[in-house]
């Protein structure tokens, strides 16, 4: 340790040379760190910035609508349409598809509409029920019991050319509640 | 002796560079009041341990762990199979973490009782506080890293409650996906949650955390009548520690050593003994015969998302968290003077047990989870024999009614079955005729209505069942009303048909 005195720091108010250049310095680093944060921000947002104007969802096919039978309820599987290399498994998504007859359908998100659980369907007694807070609905998807505080979450849907094609993408919760994806078809669940 | 004369050189000439032997011995050797060598002060260093060995157990499965949704799974599988002691690795890592949660709770309530938390070591509450939210921030992302079907289908729940903040939610949900669904990406940044941000703060947290112990001086046993005032406390304290103090090391630190040595060894019994935590099924969302369950330190709020009335839920999930999180900071601000001492803080007891009675409760129901409906209970759990002996064919129809249409699911007959609606083994004590009817038909108090779902046959046959539904000697209830009303005739009817 050296026992030099050190400079007594300058309790002069006027402006030194040297704690003008600090101040400068530090100003200097104060603009390339908000350079630097305007691509951060970006980066780390991207993924709500992406999915903007409903730019997730797309028109996802379901099959040929023989495959679900008037009156039944079945589940069907889909590839979500935004992928990324490191999905694996994790993109293919379940719904239940209620054919009423001909060319009615309702599409119903496979996650209960409290906390999202996939619900199972009973054809017995004509209910969805959920494994995890005993939510509980009917066969057209309304509430029947349980914690849920609204109906299961249906998919816009389209049939042409005999095919069954539902406008998905993104993961349904009650906050958002698909309402994004009300737009063509009115009322929602 | 030359050795040792030569170490110590070696040993100099390092000092004399890294000038730390100076203030490590002062740390050490720092005195503390002679009652605080307790076994009630050994869970702040029980807490660092437990760190410590979550730190290297992590970095031994990070040489084999792949944060990918595709491989992830995999990944663990081999661990627990085809990588030698992989899976007591991922065991101890599992144990680890359920022991650094209990401790750190446990902590917590040591620390709050002995009033450790008042003046001048508010600030040490405070990132207690940060430490203990950091330890189950650790706990949810691990849980999402062991990335099966509990893991895919906790991060639903997780979304689902994160969109319910207004206007941000949608928005908060995509950030913490990474994505529109959880996927790859919600993995990979998990996985940078739990590798590198968070044990980066809670590294640098911990090490202010034990600094501010050193310096502030470890709280003393707390003497009921000895009040803390702000003017007087440190002159006192420092007079104790001069007066009977004692220097931490070793007059103190060897109980902190047994008990590190304990839950060390506690640790890797546990996982020796119980195993590694699964993973469970793969995480494919098109396999939907799951009941995906937290892990144990998020049990509570399962119970809780479960209890709650539907309309209170949300503001419930929005509120209460950041209100008490507030409570747990300003509580060293608002109780910052005044006793110490446990007996004579009544009001300080009964809250913590009030906390523990309530979060023990919610734990020990979501171990049984009787909200959730028994999936397979209908075609898994027969009536047993004593409900359909001596029956009448309809009596046995309504058996098969009662099966068939999933009723098992949620009741329970002879203590198999749901548990999400009453017991109905004597379910006609309870309700008449027209009762069961109307309660089958429309639903209601939390039973959804099968009117749309029962034939008038099929109405008649369960109903009838029901009212078999009795414990021997004791007869089914019975309106008397309408015996009244209708005469003697219908009742007489109604017993013949019996």
């Amino acid at each position: 340790m050296s026992s030099k005195p050190v400079m007594a720091p300058s309790t002069d108010t006027t402006v030194s040379r040297r704690g003008c250049f600090m101040k400068l310095g530090i100003l200097f680093n104060g603009f390339a760190a908000m350079v630097l944060a305007v691509p951060i921000v970006r980066f780390l947002s991207s993924s709500v910035t992406r999915g903007r104007a409903n730019a997730y969802l797309s028109w996802v096919p379901l099959g040929s609508i023989d495959k679900f039978p008037e009156g039944e309820t079945r589940l069907a599987t889909f590839q979500n349409p935004y992928v990324m290399p490191t999905d694996g498994k994790t993109v293919d998504t379940a719904c239940w598809v209620r054919r009423i007859a001909g060319d009615t359908f309702q599409v119903f998100a496979i996650n209960c509409a409290h906390l999202g659980c996939p619900v199972r369907w009973f054809q017995q007694s004509g209910l969805f029920m959920c494994p995890c807070h005993g939510g509980a609905y009917y066969r057209d998807g309304s509430r029947a019991s349980g914690p849920p505080e609204r109906g299961l979450f249906e998919y816009p849907y389209k049939v042409k050319d005999g095919v069954l094609t539902i406008q998905a993408g993104e993961l349904p919760t009650p906050g958002a509640a698909m309402a994004s994806l009300c737009t063509e078809k009115p009322p929602c669940a | 002796m030359r050795i040792i004369e030569f170490g110590k050189t070696i040993g100099e000439w390092f000092d004399h560079r890294l000038q730390l032997a100076a203030p490590i011995r002062e740390a050490a050797e720092h005195p503390v009041p002679r009652n605080t060598a307790s076994w009630f002060y050994v869970f702040g260093s029980a807490a660092l341990t437990v760190f410590i060995l979550q730190l290297v157990t992590g970095i031994l499965l990070a040489l084999i762990y792949v944060p990918s949704a595709g491989e992830a799974w995999s990944s663990l599988q081999a661990l627990n199979h085809q990588v030698a002691l992989g899976w007591f690795i991922r065991a101890m890592h599992g144990w680890g973490s359920n022991f650094m949660v209990a401790i750190v709770l446990i902590h917590m309530v040591q620390v709050f009782l002995f009033g450790a938390h008042k003046f001048p070591r508010e600030l040490t509450w405070v990132i207690g506080v940060f430490l203990l939210l950091m330890t189950l921030g650790m706990a949810f992302s691990g849980q999402v890293l062991r990335f099966d079907q509990d893991a895919y289908w906790g991060l639903g729940i997780g979304a689902s409650i994160a969109s319910r903040v207004p206007i941000a939610g949608p928005a908060i949900v995509k950030l913490m996906l990474g994505g529109p669904i959880i996927a790859g990406a919600t993995l990979s940044r998990f996985f940078a949650l739990h590798v590198f941000v968070i044990p980066g703060m809670l590294i640098a947290f911990v090490g202010l955390h034990v600094l501010m112990v050193l310096k502030l001086g470890i709280n003393e046993w707390p003497m009921p009548g000895r009040v803390v005032k702000r003017a007087t406390y440190e002159r006192d304290y420092h007079a104790l520690t001069k007066s009977e103090g004692a220097p931490f090391v070793p007059y103190a630190v060897w109980k902190d050593l047994f008990f590190a040595g304990f839950i060390i060894l506690a640790v890797a019994a546990c996982a020796f003994y119980f195993g590694p935590f699964g993973p469970t099924g793969q995480p494919d969302p098109t396999i939907i015969q799951t009941a995906p369950k937290p892990d144990y330190f998020f049990l509570w709020l399962y119970a809780l998302l479960s209890l709650l009335p539907p309309s209170m839920e949300t503001p419930f999930l929005l509120i209460v968290p950041p209100v008490a999180i507030i409570a747990l900071i300003l509580l060293p601000f608002l109780s910052g003077e005044g006793e110490k001492s446990w007996k004579r803080r009544p009001i300080a007891v009964l809250t913590v047990l009030l906390i523990a009675i309530t979060l023990g409760t919610f734990t020990r129901m979501a171990q049984f989870a009787p909200w959730s409906p028994h999936m397979n209970a209908w075609s898994g759990d027969p009536v047993p024999d004593r409900f359909v002996h001596d029956t009448t064919a309809l009596e046995r129809q309504g058996a098969l009614v009662f099966q068939v249409k999933q009723c098992r699911n949620c009741h329970s007959l002879g203590n198999t079955g749901g548990k999400r609606g009453p017991a109905l083994d004597s379910v006609a004590v309870r309700l008449t005729n027209d009762q069961l009817i109307r309660q089958v038909i429309q639903g209601g108090g939390n039973m959804p209505a099968y009117g749309n779902n029962l034939s008038p046959a099929e109405t008649t046959a369960l109903v009838a069942f029901l009212e078999s539904l009795h414990p021997a000697g004791q007869a089914p209830a019975r309106d008397a009303s309408r015996e009244v009303v209708l005469g003697d005739s219908n009742h007489k009817e109604a017993v013949a048909q019996r």
